[in-house]
């Protein structure tokens, strides 16, 4: 881990402090951009910049993946936090109780089949097609999916990411032209193609689309795995 | 404090029944469902998590931005397959979006058609679950 060659680090730069500190500071500094810069997506610019920083200053990923990993784990944590949106949306969403898991497990079972298939007739590798096949579930989530079908952690964060971009950006217009108009089933789509990042836009702009939106991200997330554990037997 | 160390057994828990039972599912994902069935029985009260959940599900992008960073080894990988990976994400996204809103549409009847997707109490109680979780989901 230490003794790469070019590196512009001290021994020190392979401490977790240095790849901890590093991303705190960029995360902080990436909030604060989006204040003056609403369109600015944080974790674009979290990331980006640390990227940048590694390669400008060529310091070993390895180096700066120590103290990233210390913050990957609270990951973990954060995913049985959903657990709390999940109750919250559930306690008010239960008398359309059937048709929302009707329609989040169709649609993670759509999610899994389409990613793996459109991915496998675009001639992709096997690495690419095991790591795009859970990107609809929220982040945390498609991480260990992916690397439980065989696929590469990383890869599945930004596909995870750009899905749901992708999703937010274009998925409520598209909705409704294709006859999604009611609150429910719009909220109840973008939160499973879409999870948290599809979420936080309902939020701003409708409240009963973003507390169906929420649960369905969670729920995704389960139903999602469970299904995934199918794929992995069949594979 | 409390609330972090109940999500933290949650999470152990999880660990555990994965590695000794076998159970196939992410640790993270079984951790959950034990959470959501504590919350449901009421062996955990909502109030006691609740800070502790919404401070990390607020700033869940600090903790993937690692993994994101470390996408940088995957670059000659994705300029190889530049059209599986983004023509597959759109055709994946925009079919999941579709087959979800159309099957929850089909089912959630009447009542939701013609109120506009929500009967008038339940909106109402949405409005408020979704302040609830204004600050909660992120990412």
């Amino acid at each position: 881990m230490k003794r790469e060659v070019e590196t512009v680090l001290p021994d020190w730069g392979s401490h977790p402090v240095f790849g901890m500190a590093l991303t705190v500071i960029a995360y902080v500094a990436s909030l604060r951009l989006q204040r003056r810069f609403p369109w600015l997506h944080p974790l674009f610019v979290t990331s980006g910049g640390l990227i940048l920083m590694l390669v400008a200053l060529r310091i070993p990923y390895e180096a700066y993946a120590a103290g990233g990993k210390v913050l990957e784990f609270f990951l973990g944590p954060a995913t049985v936090a959903l657990g709390v949106p999940l109750y919250r949306q559930f306690r008010r969403l239960r008398r359309n109780l059937a048709a929302i898991l009707a329609g989040v497990t169709a649609g993670s079972a759509t999610g899994l089949a389409s990613a793996g298939l459109s991915a496998w007739l675009f001639g992709a590798s096997q690495e690419l097609i095991r790591s795009m096949m859970p990107k609809s579930v929220t982040t945390p989530i498609a991480l260990e999916l992916a690397r439980d079908l065989g696929g590469v952690p990383e890869l599945a964060a930004v596909l995870t990411v750009l899905t749901g971009l992708f999703g937010s950006m274009f998925g409520p217009a598209l909705l409704r032209r294709c006859g999604v108009r009611d609150d429910l089933p719009l909220g109840i789509a973008i939160g499973t193609a879409a999870h948290g990042i599809g979420t936080a836009r309902l939020i701003r702009e409708s409240e009963p689309q973003g507390a169906a939106s929420s649960l369905a991200m969670a729920l995704a997330g389960i139903v999602t795995s469970v299904l995934a554990v199918f794929v992995r037997n069949g594979m | 404090m409390t609330g972090f160390a109940i999500l933290m057994a949650f999470l152990f828990a999880g660990h555990v029944i994965r590695e000794w039972w076998g159970v196939p599912l992410p640790a993270n994902v079984i951790g959950m469902i034990l959470f959501i069935a504590a919350l449901a029985l009421r062996l955990v009260k909502l109030e006691t998590v609740e800070k502790a959940a919404d401070f990390l599900l607020r700033h869940m992008m600090l903790f993937f931005a690692p993994v994101v960073v470390g996408v940088v080894a995957f670059f000659p990988l994705i300029g190889r397959e530049a059209a599986a990976f983004f023509g597959g994400l759109v055709v994946s996204a925009v079919a999941v979006m579709l087959v979800t809103g159309w099957t929850t549409r089909a089912l959630a009847g009447k009542s939701a058609a013609v109120s506009g997707g929500y009967p008038a109490k339940a909106a109402e109680e949405a409005k408020s679950a979704a302040d609830d979780d204004r600050s909660g989901t992120s990412v």
